[in-house]
């Protein structure tokens, strides 16, 4: 929850408010990019590299800083269990629908 | 993932300069060269405080604190909000949760946390809808497909993810989804750590500052530590290298007398923080006058409230739990050590009932329970630490 994880951003869902498709490990989720849009707008976050807590990302950061942060988060045992809770949080949704 | 990922993970495993074996050992020696300088040993250590609860989990996970030999001695702050909730909190929540219309969400690291009348967990076992999730924003999805149900999110975290309640809250009010509602737990760090360095008990010679509560709030929030404490912090990141960096780096201010809050994580914490976060804090939360912490008990304006401009999605204001309630803090366990852990006064081994009467699979204080907790970290680690960082 607190240490978050590093994801890429691969498309823009809504520009107001920002938010986008961000591809953590393989998962896509959807994720609110307000933290992280610049006068540039939310379209120049498309490729990049961002430190996603709890479905908001929270900064841009570089490639290897993201490969960086993984490596620790999986060794630390803390990547599966955020991968592990977007996936649950997402099948819980669809059950309900 | 992507392959560039891939390659690019590959090739640094064992080049990264924050995995250097070589690089781990030299600040192994610059950080001994200072303690004796200071004159650090077994006897009088230097009381260095790592204030999150991913830098406790990273430190027992590389053994960190084994490395640097018996002059420094950590001491494990109050920064893992799931363990400083107190009982009060967590029965508030069961009171919310057992409701009919309720669909309770909650990040997983709650589920087991322990009230009087047990855990969520314990709860959703005896019938209550509860139901966990990745982010508030997903809770705000279930309210918006179960029209007819009162879906209300579970809120906890430092100024971390308090960005992402604040923004979720904007959203439905934005949307005008009156059936979603925040209980807000939210706690700040600053508060402890001043109450932790006003308690004469205390001993704290510097502090390791969390990475991402200061990439939201910059790292200014700690000036007082300096200027009223005249103690050092350094900001720091979760690799093994950052750590023993901040350590050297905070270790040099107290053997030079020059308190400072330094930055050793500027990769990621701009020195301002973040500035739509802050804003989006500043336009939902406002402080409460005092909040209950499990083990340090009530701390002036260290947790925050929703303002009443956004009361329909306070669950606190809709359902007269709480604080709205006029409810005062309950109480810890019998036996229970966690507040003298939380202070850093007592090691988890010795608690009478680490390891025994308190497990990860069975915990009875809220520091067994995350991962983030002193006492799981003590028990995940116990007897199986590595003596080097890159074995």
């Amino acid at each position: 929850m607190c240490l978050g994880i590093p994801g890429r951003v691969v498309e823009i869902t809504s520009e107001d408010p920002p938010a986008g498709i961000v591809d953590v490990s393989g998962v896509r989720r959807r994720v609110d990019l307000s933290c992280t849009v610049t006068s540039e707008g939310v379209a120049a976050l498309v490729g990049k590299w961002v430190l996603v807590h709890v479905g908001f990302a929270m900064s841009v950061i570089d490639e290897n800083e993201a490969a960086r942060t993984l490596a620790a988060l999986e060794e630390l045992g803390e990547a599966m269990e955020e991968i592990e809770a977007m996936h649950r949080s997402a099948a819980m949704l669809e059950g309900t629908e | 993932m992507s392959n560039r990922m891939e390659s690019g993970r590959e090739g640094m495993r064992f080049t990264d300069e924050f995995r250097d074996p070589a690089k781990a050992k030299s600040l192994v020696s610059a950080i001994r060269a200072v303690l004796d300088e200071i004159g650090a040993t077994a006897g009088n250590p230097v009381h260095v405080m790592e204030i999150c609860g991913g830098h406790t989990h990273a430190i027992f996970r590389y053994g960190i604190d084994r490395m640097l030999g018996p002059g420094i001695e950590f001491l494990h702050g109050p920064g893992c909000p799931v363990c400083v909730l107190p009982m009060s909190r967590v029965d508030d929540c069961l009171e919310i949760a057992e409701r009919e219309e309720v669909i309770f969400a909650t990040f997983g690291d709650a589920m087991r946390v322990p009230g009087t009348r047990g855990s969520l967990a314990d709860a959703k076992a005896r019938g209550a809808d509860v139901r966990m999730v990745y982010s508030p924003l997903d809770a705000l999805e279930l309210a918006r497909r179960n029209p007819d149900r009162e879906v209300v999110f579970f809120g906890l975290g430092f100024e971390t993810t308090m960005p992402s309640t604040a923004l979720t809250v904007l959203q439905a009010a934005r949307e005008g989804i009156g059936n979603f509602s925040l209980f807000c737990n939210h706690i700040l760090v600053p508060p402890p750590i001043r109450a932790l360095l006003q308690d004469p008990d205390m001993r704290i010679d510097g502090f390791i500052g969390p990475g991402h509560v200061s990439m939201v709030t910059g790292i200014h929030i700690y000036d007082f530590i300096a200027e009223e404490f005249g103690r050092p912090v350094t900001v720091s990141g979760f690799e093994p290298i950052d750590l023993m960096q901040s350590v050297l780096m905070v270790l040099e201010d107290i053997r030079d007398g020059t308190p400072r809050i330094r930055n050793q994580y500027a990769r990621v914490v701009p020195e301002h923080g973040n500035r739509a976060a802050l804003a989006a804090i500043d336009r939902v939360f406002t402080p409460r006058e005092a909040f209950d912490w499990r083990g340090l008990g009530e701390i002036d304006r260290s947790g925050v409230k929703i303002r009443p401009e956004f009361a329909p999605w306070d669950a606190e204001e809709k359902f007269g739990v709480g604080y709205a309630a006029g409810k005062s803090s309950g109480r810890e366990p019998e036996g229970c050590m966690c507040g003298e852990v939380v202070k850093g006064m007592m090691k988890p081994t010795e608690c009478p009932m680490f390891g025994t009467l308190c497990t990860p699979e069975n915990p009875m204080g809220a520091l067994m329970v995350s991962s983030e907790g002193a006492c799981a970290a003590y028990h995940l680690y116990a007897g199986l630490r590595p003596e080097e960082v890159v074995s």
